[in-house]
């Protein structure tokens, strides 16, 4: 009594469930993937205002390495990025040691520095052009504490204006850096800490030898989500310095949408956003391949 | 009414094999106990039973229904986790009860069943609360209380009992025994631990290697067990074995044991298995003989033949009814039960005997029991 | 002496944190003149709401002086529907991703851990035509919502299927022999069992949504605007005087909700943020 049950019963509910998956999937396959196809394609034809399937070649690469705008775009984020990255990193992971030292009213600590996260990018933005304001920012505030010839006006200075979003972005998601460690600091199981105390080590050593380095996983976390960030923001310089004076604090992100919805340029447009995707691929990869190979 | 029949069945995931036909056949209403290591395909058998996996091959038949096709609602059907499962969100009430609305049945009966469930379980003070405000045992009680309201033909109980502490498990392995009694339904239990499959079984199926090594009654497997792999899982200690060899002496054959560092013994064999060694003279076998097969001489019953030895007693484990010595035997380890009077002494000797009238022998490469 | 350094140090940042919300309010509830007479850092001499109603009804946002409550009220309209059906597919998602688990499961996850990363500037331009060609483009209420719901879908989606991998198979499988389907077993057992993934998921995708401006700007007409893509533009309306405490008070507007949500459910949005984080 050989018999194959392959279609019975049990498949029933399977069935449900593979067609209440579906509209998800097929969503991600048309809405991510083949539009990320599309781009591709876009960025190879002269599409302006409007698309076009005139095929050109890699015109529009030529196009946008050649434009000065758009290595300033890319200069900019290297160094924004590369700041951003370092300093909330780094502010994140002080203040969850800090708060990790069994301090009193620690959920309302972390409120506080967290909270900039719940905000808009274009809110902080907003805040921070005012705070920056030469006239009667911090700037204005120090000169009035007797100090006349201090100066601060970043905002205005094309070879500057790029640091105060180091600032912005900073002042917004360190909190998030800091709950990312904290989360990691707190996941290091108590009795190796015991076990460090025991063995003599005092609260730089054992953080420096001990737990540190068992949350390595964790800053590679964090390194990833902060450089995510830089590659996105978008809303935060808008509303800061809206990408100048002229186009000194353009990023990829705001180049992306000026060529492609305000100068009707869809083919750089294209090719511009293509290459965040890859610098973005180049950031998280390494991450997916360590992934993958942990898993397997 | 009651009755279970596996007939031929296979599982496989992907190439990886799992169960390589198996064969049972209940009889009325009767307890049966899938026993083995893990990984030997136990649960997954009782999960094709209960329908939450398919079979790549093979008849299910409950009460000559066949079962292959329907799904886990329509083949009437309970089953017991080892996790419990209960709902955590629902009451206790409410976990007995979904089955029952799931099933459309009338209110009335509903609440008449839950009635009578509470009242066998005694869990009248719980029906009110949520299951993780419960101890163990309750969880225990209400888990079987959800099956036994659902009035199955089958029950299936997957490690029921491992979660619970040792005395709570000698209760609920009698409470389980008296409810099948009681329902006079047919069940099948999935265990790794042997006592609890001895002391409730009616029919006992030992699995290895996704095969049923040995298919009988608690007395059967335990007297009589079919190969090697049997005879050494079931029982603790352990059943010691001794590699010997069949030679042919004065009074017929003789075992020759071997010394790990020279020299040798050699043991008589009994007159009612002489016949079924012979065809094994001059080959190298082995001996079975359980830990209370080798006891003080003066445990003898009356007329059984003892061979009695002077062996080195390397440790002694009391636990109470009977104290645990541990021995070998030309180097090769052996367990014995004496009785907790005995006088011992570590590293002193001791006068053991061997019931040999009871020993089991298998063949010394695949383990088939000879004799 | 540590301890106190410690604290020392925690003040100095709460200050730094602290200090642009507290100039924010400050500055909504002074008038132009005492700004330009007081600095930003003084408290108000009087607290002085006009800013705050200018904000609201009647300051310049691109061609009209309507002020900001219409878009205010617009990404309520966005955001309720968008966050509702995000996490509702999420969930059923999650659900069949750990409990109805299928040949080619674990591709689906990584399909939608990769939709969690890439930046959202390469699918713009296609969304944009889509939208033309399905005559909504522009619109709040669908077009909005739309992108909205897509973009959100693998982010609640791995909400869910990390929160209900830990929710033991066996219930599902008991509710199976307890003769539950398929929906039955998501309504009676898993969704009960859901609250706190829901509040940290809804939460999550509210904050993400209310505070989205690149999806506002480049797929709303000026009218269906949400408030994040208002304040910039009021920001930036080059007017003879710039009334930054008007600005102030409509900033402040533009992030109360998400703030009121912050201090009412700060647990979920921070479980949400390492949860999301660190297990995706």
């Amino acid at each position: 009594m050989v018999q194959q049950h392959k279609k019975s019963f049990q498949r029933r509910d399977q069935i449900i469930a593979g067609l209440m998956l579906s509209p998800t999937i097929l969503a991600a396959i048309f809405f991510i993937y083949a539009f990320i196809l599309w781009t591709i394609w876009l960025s190879l034809t002269r599409s302006t205002i409007l698309p076009s399937n005139h095929f050109i070649g890699l015109a529009n690469y030529r196009d946008l390495f050649g434009s000065s705008r758009w290595w300033r775009s890319l200069s900019n984020l290297g160094v924004f990025g590369g700041l951003y990255v370092l300093i909330s990193m780094t502010i994140g992971l002080v203040l969850a040691i800090l708060i990790d030292q069994k301090v009193r009213g620690e959920r309302l600590w972390q409120m506080v520095f967290l909270y900039p996260m719940a905000i808009s990018a274009v809110v902080t933005g907003v805040a921070w052009r005012w705070l920056l304001d030469p006239s009667y920012g911090l700037q204005a505030i120090i000169r009035s504490l007797g100090f006349s010839h201090f100066h601060f006006a970043w905002i205005d200075d094309p070879d500057l204006a790029i640091y105060t979003v180091v600032i912005a972005a900073v002042w917004q998601t360190s909190g998030f850096m800091m709950a990312i460690f904290l989360a990691g600091l707190r996941g290091v199981s108590a009795d190796v800490i015991k076990a460090a105390r025991i063995d003599g080590a005092g609260t730089v050593r054992l953080y420096t030898r001990v737990i540190l380095p068992s949350i390595s996983s964790t800053f590679f976390v964090a390194f990833i989500l902060s450089a995510g960030l830089a590659i996105k923001a978008f809303g935060l310089i808008i509303a800061l310095t809206g990408g100048g004076p002229g186009y000194s604090t353009n990023v990829p992100t705001i180049f992306m949408y000026v060529f492609s919805f305000e100068r009707g340029e869809m083919g750089v447009g294209a090719a511009s956003a293509l290459i965040m995707l890859l610098v973005m691929m180049i950031v998280v990869l390494p991450f997916v391949l360590l992934d993958a190979r942990r898993r397997a | 009414m009651g009755k279970l029949i596996l007939h031929d069945i296979h599982k496989s995931y992907g190439k990886e094999k799992v169960l390589h036909g198996i064969n049972i056949e209940t009889g009325e209403n009767q307890f049966l106990v899938l026993i083995g290591p893990s990984g030997c395909g136990k649960t997954t058998l009782l999960n094709i039973i209960a329908g939450l996996e398919q079979q790549s091959q093979g008849e299910i038949l409950l009460n000559d229904r066949p079962l292959t096709h329907l799904s886990p609602k329509d083949r009437d059907i309970a089953m017991v986790f080892q996790s419990y499962a209960l709902y955590p969100s629902m009451t206790v009430r409410n976990n007995i009860l979904f089955g029952l609305e799931n099933r459309g049945v009338p209110r009335a009966e509903r609440q008449q069943i839950l009635a009578e469930v509470t009242r066998m379980l005694q869990i009248e003070s719980v029906l009110d609360r949520r299951p993780r405000q419960l101890s163990g045992g309750q969880q225990q009680r209400v888990a079987i209380g959800r099956a036994i309201a659902r009035r199955p033909s089958l029950f299936l109980f997957d490690e029921p009992l491992s979660n619970l502490d040792a005395k709570l498990r000698v209760e609920m392995r009698s409470e389980i025994r008296r409810l099948h009694k009681q329902l006079q339904t047919s069940m099948v239990y999935v265990t790794h631990d042997q006592i609890e499959a001895m002391t409730m079984g009616d029919l006992i199926a030992v699995m290895n290697g996704g095969i049923i090594q040995q298919l009988g009654s608690p007395e059967e497997i335990y007297n009589n067990p079919a190969n090697r792999f049997v005879a050494g899982f079931m029982g603790s200690p352990s059943m010691n074995f001794v590699p010997v060899t069949v030679r042919s002496g004065a009074d017929g054959l003789a075992l020759q044991v071997h010394g790990k560092e020279g020299g040798e013994v050699i043991l008589p064999i009994p007159r009612r298995i002489q016949a079924a060694l012979r065809p094994q003279e001059g080959r190298a076998i082995t001996l079975g003989i359980r830990p209370e097969q080798i006891s003080d001489p003066d445990s003898a019953r009356e007329g059984e033949a003892l061979h009695t030895l002077d062996l080195p007693v390397d440790l002694i484990e009391p636990t109470g009814p009977d104290t645990l010595v541990f021995t070998h035997l030309l180097g090769h380890p052996l367990v014995a039960r004496v009785h907790p009077s005995t006088q011992l002494s570590v590293n002193g000797n001791c006068s053991l005997s061997l019931h040999l009238e009871r020993a089991v022998f298998f063949d010394a490469d695949t383990g088939k029991r000879l004799a | 002496m540590k301890r106190l350094m410690i604290y020392l140090l925690l003040i100095i940042a709460a200050l730094f944190f602290l200090l642009p919300l507290y100039v924010m309010l400050a500055t909504s509830c002074k008038t132009m003149p005492e700004i330009y007479s007081q600095g930003i850092l003084a408290l108000p001499s009087h607290w002085n709401f006009d800013a705050w109603q200018h904000a609201w009804s009647a300051a310049t946002i691109g061609a009209g002086s309507q002020g900001i409550h219409p878009f205010f009220f617009n990404s309520f309209e966005l955001v309720i529907p968008a966050v509702i059906i995000s996490t509702a597919i999420g969930a059923i998602n999650g659900y069949i991703l750990t409990h109805w688990r299928f040949r080619g499961a674990n591709l689906v996850f990584y399909l939608l851990l990769l939709g969690t990363v890439f930046p959202f500037q390469i699918i713009l331009l296609p969304m944009a035509w889509v939208q033309g060609k399905l005559h909504i483009a522009g619109t709040l209420i669908p077009g909005l919502v739309m992108v909205h719901v897509i973009y959100g879908l693998a982010f609640t989606t791995l909400f869910f299927r990390n929160y209900y991998v830990s929710i033991p198979h066996d219930l599902v499988r008991a509710a199976q022999v307890d003769g539950a389907g398929f929906f039955r077993i998501f309504w009676r057992i898993i969704l009960p069992l859901s609250t706190p993934i829901i509040m940290v998921t809804a939460i999550w995708q509210f904050t993400m949504i209310w505070n989205n401006f690149l999806f506002g700007v480049v797929f709303t007409n000026s009218d269906q605007q949400p408030v994040t893509v208002a304040i910039n533009d009021l920001v930036d309306t080059v007017t003879s005087v710039h009334m930054w405490n008007v600005d102030m008070a409509a900033a402040l507007i533009a992030a109360a909700p998400t703030l009121l949500v912050y201090v009412l459910a700060g647990k979920y949005f921070v479980r949400g943020l390492t949860n999301g984080a660190i297990k995706g």
